[in-house]
């Protein structure tokens, strides 16, 4: 059954210097269970589009399209009627475990706080159940690391309270957004394994946003790769990384450092920067700096192609874009 | 806490040692000896110089320095140059008129300041935001000696609510008393409460912008019991911060307004001390004030600590 259905969904800011458009006509559908990951560059929307899909987007935001949850639209629903999905069937973790937790009170009352908004426990329940949520995600002492503020718990730790506090009401989607990216690469592992192992025995699903393609390609089943604030290729996770055929997403295959390189191999780049959201590009986005771009790509918006069942692909040069798979696109 | 509370309990003293110096060095150098404005200036020289012998004034300035040190640390402030009298008994009268209306003054502040303040945070950019702080752009603007007189004009000559001015005493009553530190304290706390309120507000929006918040709304609070439950307590500490400034400046800045209101207040006693050269009872009562802002600034300093654990953490 679909839980997530996301349809044309647009996202526009309004900044002093005009128009930005984060995110434009995005499709997500996600059963109950599944995992899909979201892959991409700073600025190509991924954030943009995990606050759009909890309704906290920033107020200059301006949004159109559909966000269908258990088919109905998010968008249509009042800020009070969000307040009762958001934490409680929609949870999210943040990327910086290091201010994302109030510093003025105990990690225990941030816990028992939806527990109680949510679960209706009294104040005794929700304390024996945050104590229990702690051991859950790890944490050694929860009896007496309950009474801790933020200040006395390492980066790891506070993420795992992060972690259980978006586990606290069991949400249906569990949204992460880069969970890992302020972390050290030990501990990401670690909080990576356990976020994995907690949506398996909740059977929630999960959206994992990172710019980490390894990180995607190890915790998740589907795979969308957004650049420009558009999804240019889609697909199934096990076989993308087989199959990938968008230039942007070869590029980003080239660019993850391999095993075995030598050491005076210089790390592959894509040149250029990412694409000014106020004076978007007419054509695909990718354009400037796709080294398969012709007169055609800076015209039109691409046809999103239909490779196989699960894979789509957005690129108006798909021939030599097939061709050029493996090969050095980017040398 | 009991280090923190230690540590900043030593820098009470040492400021108020250091600042009894200062105090001591100032009236040392200010031009105009007392006997001489006490006896004016027909007197013969003789008798100017008995009477310096008479008030102790002929000793060496250190040994005076002590000796006034000693007095307070026993209790004993002196006498004054000009009146004859204790000092304690001029200065009495005059704080028990200046503390309670810094404090009514303070609490009407910040009333007023997180009534507006918050709610204009709370309304960001729309209508009533924008005229509530124009509103409070007036209320920095205005003097408020002229302030006060409008507020007698208004309440106590066209409405007749409240006294004009003057204070009775708190012998004749406590809310006789506090009804004439209303329109005093009134005009005091708008201006303070007004620029109060612009703190408040441009540190609630800062708050809301913390990721943290970001984190409370994703459990499913709503905007208001964000507000009041994360957002509040830690846009406190610059209110705090600029509150203690503020009681300071109440305590010992307020000459103007207490003489629009005929209130025999610690400013207006300082000040008529400093015209009479009575150099005792500036000292004693600059002193005093001293005391009061360096205490001032210890509860401050103890009140971020309660708000925020980490400054604890920190200072340990």
């Amino acid at each position: 059954m679909t839980l997530l259905d996301v349809r044309n969904l647009n996202i526009t800011l309004q900044t002093a210097m005009g128009e930005a458009r984060a995110v434009r006509d995005l499709n997500i559908t996600l059963k109950k269970g599944e995992t899909l990951g979201i892959v991409g560059e700073s600025g190509c929307g991924k954030s943009m589009t995990a606050l759009a899909l909890m309704g906290l987007l920033p107020e200059n935001a301006t949004t159109s399209g559909e966000l269908l949850l258990s088919g109905e639209d998010l968008l249509e629903k009042s800020e009070k009627e969000m307040c009762t999905i958001r934490g409680n069937r929609m949870a999210m973790i943040f990327q910086e475990p290091m201010t994302s937790l109030n510093p003025v009170h105990t990690v225990g009352r941030q816990i028992m706080e939806p527990l109680r908004l949510h679960r209706g426990l009294s104040k005794k329940e929700a304390f024996e159940e945050a104590k229990r949520l702690l051991d859950r995600v790890g944490i050694p002492n929860p009896s007496e690391r309950i009474r801790n503020h933020p200040h006395q718990l390492s980066g790891g730790q506070r993420q795992r309270v992060m972690i259980a506090l978006a586990l606290s009401c069991s949400p249906d989607i569990l949204i992460a957004d880069e969970p890992t990216t302020a972390l050290d690469v030990t501990i990401q592992d670690q909080i990576l394994e356990l976020i994995q192992t907690l949506v398996d025995e909740e059977g929630m699903s999960l959206v994992l946003i990172s710019h980490d393609l390894g990180v995607i390609a190890e915790n998740t089943q589907k795979v969308m790769v957004m650049y420009g604030g558009t999804a240019v290729e889609t697909g199934s996770t096990d076989r993308i990384f087989d199959e990938l055929t968008h230039p942007y997403t070869q590029g980003l295959f080239a660019a993850m450092p391999k095993i075995g390189m030598g050491r005076n191999r210089r790390l592959t780049t894509i040149p250029g920067t990412v694409p000014d959201l106020i004076n978007l590009p007419k054509g695909c986005t990718f354009t400037d700096r796709c080294p398969l771009a012709s007169e055609k790509c800076g015209g039109a918006v691409p046809a999103r192609s239909q490779m196989n069942e699960s894979h789509t692909v957005m690129c108006h040069h798909l021939d030599k874009a097939i061709k050029a798979r493996g090969g050095e696109l980017y040398q | 806490m009991s280090v923190f509370f230690a540590k900043r309990f030593l820098t009470l003293l040492a400021t108020l040692f250091g600042a009894s110096i200062v105090i001591f060095l100032v009236m040392e150098i200010l031009p105009g000896d007392p006997a001489l404005v006490i006896l004016g200036v027909e007197a013969t020289p003789d008798a100017v110089k008995v009477l310096t012998k008479e008030l102790g004034l002929d000793r060496p300035a250190l040994e005076r320095y002590f000796s006034w040190i000693g007095g307070i640390l026993q209790g004993e402030l002196g006498n004054s140059y000009a009146y004859k009298v204790p000092v304690w008994e001029l200065v009495e009268g005059a704080l028990k008129i200046t503390i309670p209306l810094a404090i009514l003054s303070m609490i009407l502040s910040v009333i007023l300041a997180l009534v507006i303040g918050l709610y204009a945070a709370a309304n960001h950019n729309k209508a009533s935001d924008v005229s509530l702080m124009g509103f409070s752009q007036l209320g920095i603007s205005v003097p408020n000696f002229w302030l006060a007189v409008l507020l007698i004009l208004f309440f106590a000559v066209n409405l007749r609510w409240l006294p004009p001015g003057g204070f009775p005493g708190w012998e004749e009553g406590i809310w006789k008393g506090i009804r004439s530190l209303i329109l005093p304290a009134l005009a005091l706390a708008t201006v303070q409460g007004a620029i109060l309120a612009r703190i408040t507000r441009s540190s609630v929006l800062e708050v809301f912008r913390e990721d943290y918040v970001r984190t409370a709304r994703a459990k499913g609070l709503s905007q208001r019991a964000t507000l009041w439950t994360h957002v509040l307590r830690n846009a406190l500490i610059p209110v705090i911060t600029v509150m203690g400034l503020q009681f300071a400046n109440l305590l010992a800045g307020t000459v103007v307004v207490e003489n629009v209101f005929h209130l025999p207040g610690l400013g207006s006693t300082v000040l008529k001390a400093i015209n009479n050269r009575d150099t005792i009872v500036v000292e004693n009562v600059v002193l005093m004030l001293a005391g009061m802002v360096v205490l001032t600034n210890f509860i401050v300093d103890l009140l971020y600590a309660v708000i925020d654990p980490r400054l604890k953490a920190h200072d340990i």
